[in-house]
């Protein structure tokens, strides 16, 4: 037992001032996702509503099991992206346990743009697939779509990773033996119709649903019949004549209980193995997270104060904890997973690099799930450090951070600035789930940095040119600068364009991570063999 | 006098029985020295009644005709356990003379009457006709052998109407019927000559007139076979349902001295007259005018023997044993005296707001704390054929126990009554424990205002068509909600019941509906369902209908709940019935109970969509006959035509209740597959 003690004293002015600073973006945040939830604007919902359809969230809340919960990525996705607003990009997508299995769910809502495709529609469906694919989570599509958003086709269509990829998708996974359950609750038009046809199981609804290649527009365009949508590809069609869809289902309830049955006849099972301990909450408050952690990025905090108001029995069993002691690493439990956590506490120098990847090893060699906590302006800068060779130390640990292959998540509870971001496990290093905190900043330097920098290489040009380059001048010059990087750098900002699963609460932090955990042990966690490491 | 040294010597009985009444019998048996012998069929292998005896053989399997009622088993078992008699308990072979008969052939003594007298008391008809010969006052009526249809109308006629239509071979309700009218009279008599000859292969009839305000009062008798008898005054057996008794009381309220001596010596003379032994009821309709007619005699021990055993202070199983034996009665009729007043209530596992449907299911709790609740033991009884964990299965009568209660008067009897039945603890199956305590607490029941239709008088008040409003769905829900957190599992954070959300509050569906339709798929209009929202760590925003209710449970001891809504603290007894369909949430009170059907998610299945689907041909084929007229009303499933196709002849059936508008096709008529074969309209 090693029970981490807190130095915080929740009286203090400065922890209440952070406190409340920090609640103030929460409620922001809960503000923000409850408008999300509503989905489109009252009209559409009444509309869609008046023709016996559930809203996607309650579809959801009847395809789960009962009481379950529901951990949904990418809420922010579009958000303040396009010139209209298309709440969570037009589909709902999460992890939920249906029939006793954790499976990726990806419902359209069509009171958002009828359900069409942008950009962002596309790259959520697609992570969500990804997840699926890592995880080894079975896939249920509550489809509801017009399908791609014809003005920006050129952004949804062509390119590798764009409407093509969701049916490459559906067959890779399938082939992977990661079932692909769809339910067609509306429209499936023109491509979207393969979303059902390249499942491995379909239920259609009568009188909503609908599969065909053209709609009736298209079809009289080309061939002048004139055919209702419903005799064209509606579920008498498709249930009794095509075989396109395999169940048959009156309404939407009964829809997502056939889907649930199709579920339960998985015959799933977990291949992941822990040594699982009885969960127990944390010693200390969760909730003190707020006061510890606040807004403002320039005052540290020890980062044992937030692993220890996350992990099991607050019981951090550290590791070297006298060395490299700017980056800690240690074992712990999560919901009575097993877990290496490997937190910022301060700037990467070459000893902390050289401990984290010593630990990545470790948790490698005993297939123990990693949890990356940022908080990180970088590595360490100026002479004695390159002379050192903190390039190859650093880029040990991002060699271990990418070829380790247990399940990785990655929170950023505080900055997560340049190349720290990279050997802290950012996005591009493919942690099975990315969080933000609302006080994080993400960027490739800190504003203020990136302007100083900036204005040094400007004021050496005018130097050069020996112009003069006043004070104000630089001033001027520095704020739009400044005011972009802020801009660009917040978690909205991030979550909407999908560079991370989802903007949190902290207090929901250890509800998060063992959700994740636990749907990660679909998959089996397999051997890890690294890259050459630079000696 | 000993019982193994009587002249017809007993040491070891055979209860040729199950539930309370074995029980009940076994525990007399043990008192007197006797040795105990059970019998069971395998879905009672474990039962109560198994675990009390001494001994217990094995009848047969669960359907009661393979077991209890099997006469050549029952003999078998007695014989391989060495028992000298049995006892048959009530129900079962209990008045069978064909049983008594076999007893006889096997040296076994039959605990009852002789053969003699159950054949004498069962032809109704005949008994009729030896009662009034004794001088037993009847209800007019015709008891006559011509049963043709002019002579029981003109007999009808004469009574006068409303009369009774009732099956010379009858009884439990069946091939009986009240015609108010005479027009009404031959559909009625139809109607019971159908029922009585498939139920007892018998059509005869008796007619009697109908009285409008009676009371059911019957007398126990007791005989031994040196030719004496007593009675041991009467019960009032008034409050029935469907004709069975509910609530007994002993003595009968508003029963004078003479009358009382009247009703008495009349029953003894009817015992006597049919050379009765042992224990038995002569059973009368009390008129208002204190007239009272002879109804009929049970040649056994009543389920409701213990009001008596509390008045009198006697053991009426131990009198059985004892006449049995060959000893004489206990007590002359002059030292028989009645002490204060009692009362039974019998708990049946059903349904009452379900027009009394039997109950199945996992008896989770069942107990009466006698202490908890300030009950004198020697004032309360509860004779039960079952404990907590048994089974209760759809073999056998639905009656799990009695709770029998004494008191100084009728008041304090009654109020003892209600007392005990607010503090029976039980759950896990639904009973009419709550039915009893609105009959036993009704202000007339109270005021003895008995008639045998008590329950179809004051239906309104007993049958708790509890108002659903709002604050009842969000009550239940609460419950569910708190239900649903105690399924959730440790082992997997994704066995959390919670709701849990991501930046928003935690969620929960909760759908309910009356009980009434539970197992209604069709009728999706009767589902409500309660959105809840967690505020705060245990209180939940519930959005019912369109109103928004906040509220908390919270668990007190036992089944005590504590549930605030809006402001409004209340507490309850709160606990979940288990039914074929599911979970049945229950809040109640001492004076209410909500019921609400929890219908959880996989237990829907509709699929009402193939309606249209086979009305077209299947494949290509001919057709081969039309079976109902175009425009004939027809029943979902009646089959409209059959088809002939790959040498397999297809009958399509009427998807729904409606009408077959057109055949589009005749016989000899080939079809082409998804040929439209009919228009059928069907019932909205």
């Amino acid at each position: 037992m090693a029970i981490l003690q807190t130095q915080i004293n929740p009286r203090t002015e400065a922890f209440q001032a952070n406190d409340k600073a920090l609640r103030a973006e929460v409620d922001k945040l809960h503000t923000l996702t409850a408008s999300i939830c509503r989905g489109g604007g009252d009209k559409a919902r009444e509309r869609h509503e008046s023709r016996g359809k559930l809203f996607v969230r309650d579809r959801i809340d009847h395809l789960l099991d009962e009481g379950a919960p529901f951990l949904e990525i990418g809420a922010l996705a579009a958000h303040e992206v396009y010139e209209s607003p298309v709440p969570a990009a037009g589909v709902v997508a999460g992890i939920g346990r249906v029939s006793g299995v954790e499976c990726v769910i990806v419902a359209n809502d069509a009171t958002v743009k009828g359900g069409t495709y942008y950009p962002l529609t596309v790259k959520k469906h697609l992570r969500a697939q990804e997840i699926a694919r890592k995880h080894r989570l079975p896939c249920i599509y509550l489809v509801d779509s017009g399908g791609a958003f014809l003005p920006l086709q050129d952004e949804v269509f062509p390119d590798r990773d764009h409407f093509g990829r969701i049916f490459f998708n559906q067959a890779t996974l399938s082939a992977e033996g990661i079932p692909q359950i769809a339910v067609v609750m509306g429209s499936c038009t023109a491509g979207g119709a393969y979303v059902p046809a390249m499942a491995d199981e379909s239920i259609i609804v009568r009188e909503q649903g609908t599969i065909f290649l053209g709609g009736p527009p298209l079809v009289k365009a080309a061939t002048g019949e004139t055919i209702s949508a419903e005799d064209l590809g509606g579920a008498d069609v498709h249930a009794k004549i095509s075989g396109v869809a395999d169940h048959y289902a009156d309404n939407d309830a009964h829809a997502l209980q056939l889907a649930r049955r199709a579920v339960s006849r998985l015959n799933w099972q977990k291949r992941g193995r822990l040594a699982m301990k009885e969960p127990k909450p944390p010693r200390l408050d969760p909730a003190e997270i707020y006061g510890i952690v606040g807004t403002d990025l320039r005052k540290p905090y020890d980062a044992r104060e937030v692993i220890a108001r996350l992990i099991d029995d607050s019981d951090f069993d550290e590791f070297k904890r006298y060395y490299g002691d700017t980056l800690v690493t240690g074992f712990a439990h999560l919901q009575g997973h097993p877990v290496g956590i490997i937190a910022n506490n301060g700037v990467l120098f070459s000893e902390s690099a050289q401990k984290g990847a010593h630990f990545i090893e470790l948790c490698a060699q005993r297939r123990i799930p990693l949890i990356f906590l940022q908080n990180i302006t970088g590595f360490m800068v100026g002479s004695k450090y390159e002379q050192e060779g903190i390039a190859k130390h650093g880029a040990k640990l991002v060699t271990a951070v990418v070829c380790v292959n247990v399940p990785k998540f990655t929170v950023l509870i505080g900055g997560s600035f340049g190349a720290g971001n990279y050997g802290m496990c950012g996005r591009a290093y493919e942690p099975n789930l990315l969080f933000m905190w609302p006080n994080a900043r993400i960027s490739v330097m800190g504003g203020e940095q990136a302007a100083n920098v900036l204005a040094q290489v400007k004021r050496e040009q005018h130097e050069r040119h020996g112009t003069e380059w006043s004070e104000e001048d630089e001033a001027a010059f520095k704020t739009p600068i400044h005011e972009q990087y802020e801009h660009q750098g917040h978690p909205y900002y991030a979550s909407a364009r999908l560079w991370d699963d989802g903007v949190i609460d902290p207090i929901q932090t250890r509800d998060i991570l063992g959700l994740a955990i636990s749907a990660a042990m679909n998959a089996e966690v397999e051997e890890t063999r690294f890259g050459v490491f630079r000696m | 006098m000993s019982l193994a040294n009587a002249p017809t010597p007993l040491s070891t009985v055979l209860i040729a029985n199950r539930g309370e009444i074995a029980c009940r019998v076994i525990r007399t048996a043990r008192r007197l020295g006797l040795k105990s012998v059970a019998v069971y069929s395998d879905a009672d292998a474990m039962a109560y009644h198994v675990r009390e005896a001494d001994e217990a053989l094995r009848l047969g399997p669960a359907p009661a005709r393979e077991s209890y009622l099997n006469v050549k088993a029952v003999i078998e078992a007695a014989k391989r356990s060495g028992a000298s008699a049995i006892h048959p308990g009530y129900g079962f072979l209990s008045e069978n003379a064909e049983f008594v008969a076999a007893c006889e052939q096997a040296g076994i003594v039959f605990i009852g009457p002789p053969a003699s007298a159950i054949a004498a008391m069962g032809d109704k008809s005949a008994a009729k006709a030896r009662m009034d010969a004794a001088g037993v006052p009847l209800v007019p009526g015709y008891h006559g052998d011509d049963q043709d249809e002019a002579t029981l109308k003109t007999e009808a006629d004469q009574i006068g109407y409303p009369v009774l239509l009732k099956a010379s071979a009858g009884g439990g309700g069946k091939g009986m019927r009240i015609v108010e009218r005479g027009e009404d009279f031959q559909a009625a008599l139809e109607g019971c000559r159908r029922e009585s000859q498939a139920a007892f292969n018998d059509q005869r009839m008796l007619i009697e007139k109908y009285l409008t305000q009676p009371r059911h009062v019957e007398v126990q008798v007791f005989c031994d076979s040196h030719g004496d008898g007593v009675y041991l005054f009467e019960r009032d057996c008034s409050v029935q349902r469907r004709h069975q008794k509910v609530l007994e009381e002993a003595p009968a309220p508003g029963m004078t001295q003479e009358l009382r001596r009247q009703m008495g010596d009349a029953a003894v003379r009817a015992a006597k007259e049919i050379g009765y032994v042992g224990a038995g009821t002569v059973e009368f309709l009390l008129n208002a005018d204190n007239s009272f007619y002879f109804m009929e005699m049970n040649t056994r021990l009543q389920v409701e023997h213990p009001v008596t055993e509390m008045i009198t202070g006697e053991d009426l199983v131990e009198w059985q044993l004892r006449v049995a034996a060959g000893l004489p009665l206990p007590k002359r009729q002059e030292e028989l005296t009645i002490t204060g007043h009692a009362f039974e209530a019998r708990l049946y596992a059903e349904d009452p707001e379900q027009d009394f449907l039997p109950a199945t299911g996992h008896l989770e709790r069942f107990e009466l704390d006698m202490a908890g609740a300030n009950l004198d033991p020697s004032r309360v009884r509860l004779d039960s054929g079952v404990e907590a964990g048994d089974e209760i299965t759809m073999y056998y009568d639905p009656m799990l126990a009695k709770l029998i209660t004494h008191g100084d008067d009728r008041d304090q009897a009654l109020a003892t009554l209600n007392r005990a039945l607010s503090a029976l603890d039980v759950s896990g199956v639904t009973t009419n424990r709550a039915f009893l305590q609105r009959l036993a607490s009704h202000a007339d029941f109270r005021k003895a205002e008995l008639t045998t239709r008590f329950i179809e008088l004051h239906e309104a008040e007993l049958f708790s068509k509890a108002t659903l409003d709002n604050e009842a769905y969000a009550s239940a829900a609460l419950f569910a909600l708190d239900l649903l957190q105690r399924e959730s599992h440790k082992d997997s954070p994704w066995a959390r019941r919670d709701g849990w959300r991501l930046n928003a509050p935690a969620r929960i569906r909760i759908a309910l509906t009356d009980p009434a339709h539970a197992g209604d798929d069709a009728d999706s209009s009767a589902i409500l369902t309660v959105l809840a929202e967690r505020q705060g760590k245990s209180a939940w925003r519930l959005q019912v209908n369109d109103h928004i209710l906040e509220g908390q449970l919270q668990r007190l001891e036992g089944d005590g709940v504590a549930i605030l809504l809006d402001g409004h603290r209340r507490r309850w007894l709160a606990r979940r019935d288990r039914t074929p369909h599911g979970d049945v949430l229950v809040l109640g009170d001492a004076e209410q109970e909500t019921r609400l059907f929890w219908r959880r998610l996989d237990a829907v299945d509709h699929g009402h969509h193939e309606v249209d689907a086979t009305l077209t041909a299947p494949m290509h084929g001919t057709v081969v006959t039309l079976l109902i007229e175009p425009g004939e009303r027809v029943e979902k499933g009646t089959p409209l035509m059959v088809m002939e196709a790959m040498k397999m002849e297809h009958t399509l059936n009427a998807p729904a209740d409606g009408v077959v508008e057109a055949f589009h096709f005749a016989a000899g008529d080939t079809v082409g597959q998804g040929d439209e074969l009919l228009t059928f309209n069907a019932d909205e």
